[in-house]
Parts: C-alpha cells; structure tokens; sequence
C-alpha cells in the first residue's frame, strides 16, 4: 500500500521486477557501452569518422526531416478531420491509421515494390515522370513515411479533441478571419504536442531498418541509412563499426525522446500552475 | 459548451472540405492502396497457389516459430507487466523514478540496435554467452531463446504502460474495508485488484502480440536467417523478396498482416471497452 509499510512480499516483488528489467534492459545496453569501447578510444573515434558512417548519417537525417516535414503537415490535417469532423466512414479512417503498427516493415518494403517495382502497378507512372522510386531515395522516403504515419496523428487527436471552443467562438464573435483564429487560438495550443509529435516521428524514423532495407537495398554511399551500415559493419565483422554507430544511433534516438518528454511535463506544469492562478 | 450551440453555429463548407479532401488523398494512398496491391498479388493464382505457398515446409516453419515465439513472450510479458506496473504504482522506494523512464526505452531505441545489443551481451563469445553455454548447455544467440527476449524487450512497455493508468485509477477504499475485515494482502489482490486489472493486461498483451508478429530488426540480427531452424515470418519475407518469390512473399505477407491487423482490432476493442480513458 501507500502508506509507505511494506511487508515481505512486497520486498519481494520489488527485488523480482528490478532484477526482471536488469536483466531484460539494463544489461543488454551497457553490453553495447562496453564493447564498443573494448578496443579503446582510438578505434571508436576511427569509427565514428569513417566516410561511410558520415554519409550513411546524413542520408538518415534528410530522410528523417522530410518524414517528418511531411508529417508534420498531413499528420495535423488527418488528427483535426478526426477529431472535429464528423461523416460517414470515419471509423474505417480512424482504423486506417493504426494499420502501420500492425504490419511489418519488411512487409512495408515489399509491398513500396509491389507499387514501384521493375512489374510493379505505379512502374508505368514512374518511368513517364522519370523518376525512381525503388532501390532509391524517394523509395525510403516513403517507406519510412508509412511506417511513421501513426504517430504524429495519435498524438494531436486528443489534443485537439480538448480545445476549447468557446475561445474560437468568442475569437471569430470579435470579426477574427477563420486564418487569424487557426494562427492565433488554435496554434498555439498545439504547438507542444505538435512539437513532440514530431520528436517522436523522428525517432522512429531514424531508427527504421526492415522497409528501407527491403525498397532501398542498401547499397553504400547510395541508399545505405545508418542502420543499413550497422547492418552492413556486423556481416562484414567490422564489429567496432558496428557498435559505435549502433551506440551513436540508440543514444541519439533515447535523447530526442526524453527531452520531448520532458518538454511535455514542463509545460503541462506550467499550465496546471496557470490554471491555479487563474482560479485563486 | 453544448452540443446544440456548437449546431448553431454557421459552417465553413469549404473549407471543412479543403482540409477534408487532403487528408482522404492521404490516407488512400499512403495506406489503403499498398494494402489492395498486397491482396492482390497474394490471390493473383488463386486461392490454391495462396495456400500452397504458406504450407511449404520453409514457409510453415517460419510461421509457426513466429507465432510460438511471441506467445511465450505475451505470456511473460502479461506476468511481468502486471507485477511491474503493480510495483510502481504501489510501492514507493529508491531509484523508482529513473526505472520508471527505463520502461519506455525500448520505444526510443531502435530494434536493429537492440538486437545488436542482445548479440553482444548473449553472444557465444561473450561472458554471459559463454556461461549459459557451457554451464547450462542453453543457447540464445542463433536460437529461439534469442528471439523470445528480443520480443520480450522491445514490447516489455506495451502491458505496464496499459496497467498502470488503471491501476492508479483504482479506488483504495474497497481494499482497506477488505483489509479491516481481515482480508490477506494475497487474497486482497485476487478478489479486488486482479479483476479491475485482468482487461488492460489482455488488451497490452494483444498490442505487443499483434508487434511482435511483424518484428524484425532485433530478430534479424539476433536469430539469424537459418530456414527451418531460426528463421521467422518477416526474415522469410526478405528472402522470397531477394529471391523473386513473388507468391511467397505476398502470401506470407498477406498472413501476416491478417494475424496481427485481428489482434490489434481485439486490443483495440478491448481498450475501448475496460480502458481508463473512456
């Protein structure tokens, strides 16, 4: 209970979940720290150096931006239909959205080269705008918007869901155009959640391997992200590679993640602090 | 504000659907479109090739150790889940607040770099490897015992973060009148909070199930690509892919959107039903 009295058991039972995720989480992650240091400092700094590393970064992160850019935009667009409109056939659109956590990436992949393939159905479009989609860039791009699409929708809806509309009401009874009201009422109530929509999405797009593996092939300095270089580093026993970039990619990704989290709990402080103020 | 004067108010047809149009474009493309292109191609000969696909004896392996595998994992992580998020919630004691934020690790890390992780830590040349080998004859890496607790990690989230908003919601007073009536903390827990809790531990199972499925990135690296022995669903879906098994890889895709596209509508249904935020 809460009252801060623990018997046995409960002793017990907090011994068994810290050894629990000991074993499953902590272990596993200092692991990695350690062997990527076991050949020294020299060696992950060669590593962390290395061209391919550099390019398969930069890849990563223009992927993942454009993602996210795109996300940003169209994700907002689906949360506000979904959450203010109502029609016909909305709950097929609300269960569209959650089709990308169900479906492996691999599949994800395969299915960009059903579509864009040397036989694929879209081929015929492609080729007439000159464009290539498989084993290329934009191929990845979509990919990784796919398997990231979720994210950014899940996050907005409820936040706006619980807008206040009397401020919009009283915002347009004042003669305000439907753009000033968006710009000036509605925006910035989402603007934090949209902001840790898109951390979220940038995470997850850094990390996505199976889809871009699959439609983009992984040919180094081309369409090789970096998690297609670990990919790589680990077939071609280039261990040190290998872990450095996964040490480099794991730590960046838990960064983003927990300081949009902690963004998030410093302004709903802040707004449960405002909201006191206003009452007293 | 009501309903009725939300009705009242005069509406932008317009530009309800400027945003609407998009958003259907959208969505159709990105999601139902690749979908119908994957059934498609997965029936294109028929409903006796589809089969003949997924009963070949490499295909069928792979599916079956896909699915024993993450049910071993739900099961565990329905167990420690529960007792997890019973341990936050209940309990107060040092160091909780960082091991709080470790659950939600595996979200942020991305699955290749866990099962790069899990290599390195179970890894025949290294220590804890190298111990269960020798001393327990118990293989991990290359083996399903590696693929069971690379599920088990990057899904471990899904059941304590479902518990944990319900249990917190709980009402203590049905517990302590338990308690002054003479009650065993055990059979307190049985009778009171096990039932309360017995829904979103199902529904968080199902989502991690209906992930694990479909999971490659650690599984890839951890239990190899050996066909017949390690090899799961998603891996054979890259190898048809990279051998131009065309059917193959559509007809096993195709299963395996279908497995985890009913569990994640059962999770989902479930959620709505006996989940805190109704």
């Amino acid at each position: 209970m809460k009252n801060g009295k623990k018997c046995v058991g409960g002793w017990i039972l907090i011994g068994v979940v810290l050894v629990y995720m000991g074993l499953l989480i902590v272990a596993p992650i200092s692991a990695l720290v350690s062997g990527a240091f076991q050949n020294g400092l020299d060696a992950v700094w060669q590593s962390l150096s290395s061209s391919a590393l550099l390019q398969s970064l930069y890849l990563s992160l223009r992927i993942s931006l454009l993602v996210v850019l795109v996300q940003a935009l169209f994700g907002s667009m689906v949360a506000w239909v979904i959450a203010r409109h109502e029609f016909r056939g909305k709950s097929i659109l609300n269960g569209l959205i959650d089709i990308p956590f169900a479906i492996s990436p691999v599949v994800v992949g395969y299915m960009l080269l059903l579509l864009f393939g040397r036989n694929g159905v879209l081929n015929p479009v492609v080729e007439w705008l000159d464009l290539q989609v498989a084993f290329a860039v934009p191929g990845m791009f979509l990919a990784t918007l796919f398997v990231c699409l979720p994210f950014m929708i899940r996050e907005m809806v409820p936040v706006i869901k619980n807008l206040d509309l009397q401020q919009e009401f009283a915002a347009a009874t004042l003669g305000a155009s439907a753009w000033t009201i968006f710009l000036r009422v509605i925006f910035p109530q989402l603007k934090s959640a949209l902001i840790y929509g898109m951390t979220l999405t940038l995470a997850r797009a850094l990390g996505e391997f199976g889809a871009v593996l699959v439609i983009g092939g992984g040919v180094q300095g081309r369409t090789e992200t970096t998690t297609l270089y670990i990919f790589r580093a680990l077939e071609e026993r280039q261990y040190t590679e290998a872990y450095t970039a996964a040490i480099l990619l794991g730590s960046f990704s838990v960064l983003i993640v927990y300081v949009a989290d902690w963004l998030k709990r410093t302004q709903q402080k802040r707004k449960a602090i405002n909201a006191l103020n206003v009452g007293i | 504000m009501d309903v009725s004067s939300v009705r009242s108010m005069p509406r932008r047809r317009w530009s309800e659907s400027i945003i609407r149009a998009p958003t259907f474009v959208y969505m159709i493309v990105m999601i139902l479109i690749p979908l119908l292109v994957i059934l498609q191609d997965g029936f294109r000969e028929g409903l006796g090739s589809f089969w003949h696909q997924i009963s070949l004896p490499i295909a069928r392996h792979a599916i079956l150790l896909t699915l024993w595998t993450s049910a071993i994992m739900t099961i565990i992580n329905a167990l420690m889940g529960l007792m997890t998020a019973y341990v936050f919630v209940r309990y107060e004691f040092p160091g909780k607040r960082v091991l709080n934020a470790i659950v939600d690790l595996p979200l942020a890390i991305p699955t290749l770099v866990t099962g790069v992780m899990l290599v390195m830590l179970y890894g025949p040349q290294e220590a804890l490897g190298n111990f269960l080998m020798e001393k327990i004859g118990l293989q991990v890496i290359f083996a399903a015992p590696g693929i069971v607790i690379s599920l088990l990690f990057i899904s471990f989230p899904f059941v304590v973060r479902s518990i944990q908003p319900v249990l917190e919601e709980l009402d203590l007073t049905q517990e302590y009148a338990a308690a002054t009536l003479g009650a065993k903390p055990w059979r307190i827990f049985r009778k009171i909070v096990l039932p309360a809790l017995i829904m979103p531990t199902i529904s968080g199972s199902l989502l991690s199930f209906s992930r694990a499925i479909g999971e490659f990135g650690a599984v890839v690296i951890v239990a190899g690509n050996i066909p017949l022995k390690t090899q799961t669903a998603a891996v054979y879906v890259l190898g048809a892919v990279e051998s131009e098994n065309r059917l193959g890889a559509s007809a096993i895709s195709i299963l395996l959107i279908a497995f985890s596209l009913f569990v994640l509508m059962l999770a989902n249904i479930m959620q709505k039903r006996w989940g805190a935020h109704r």
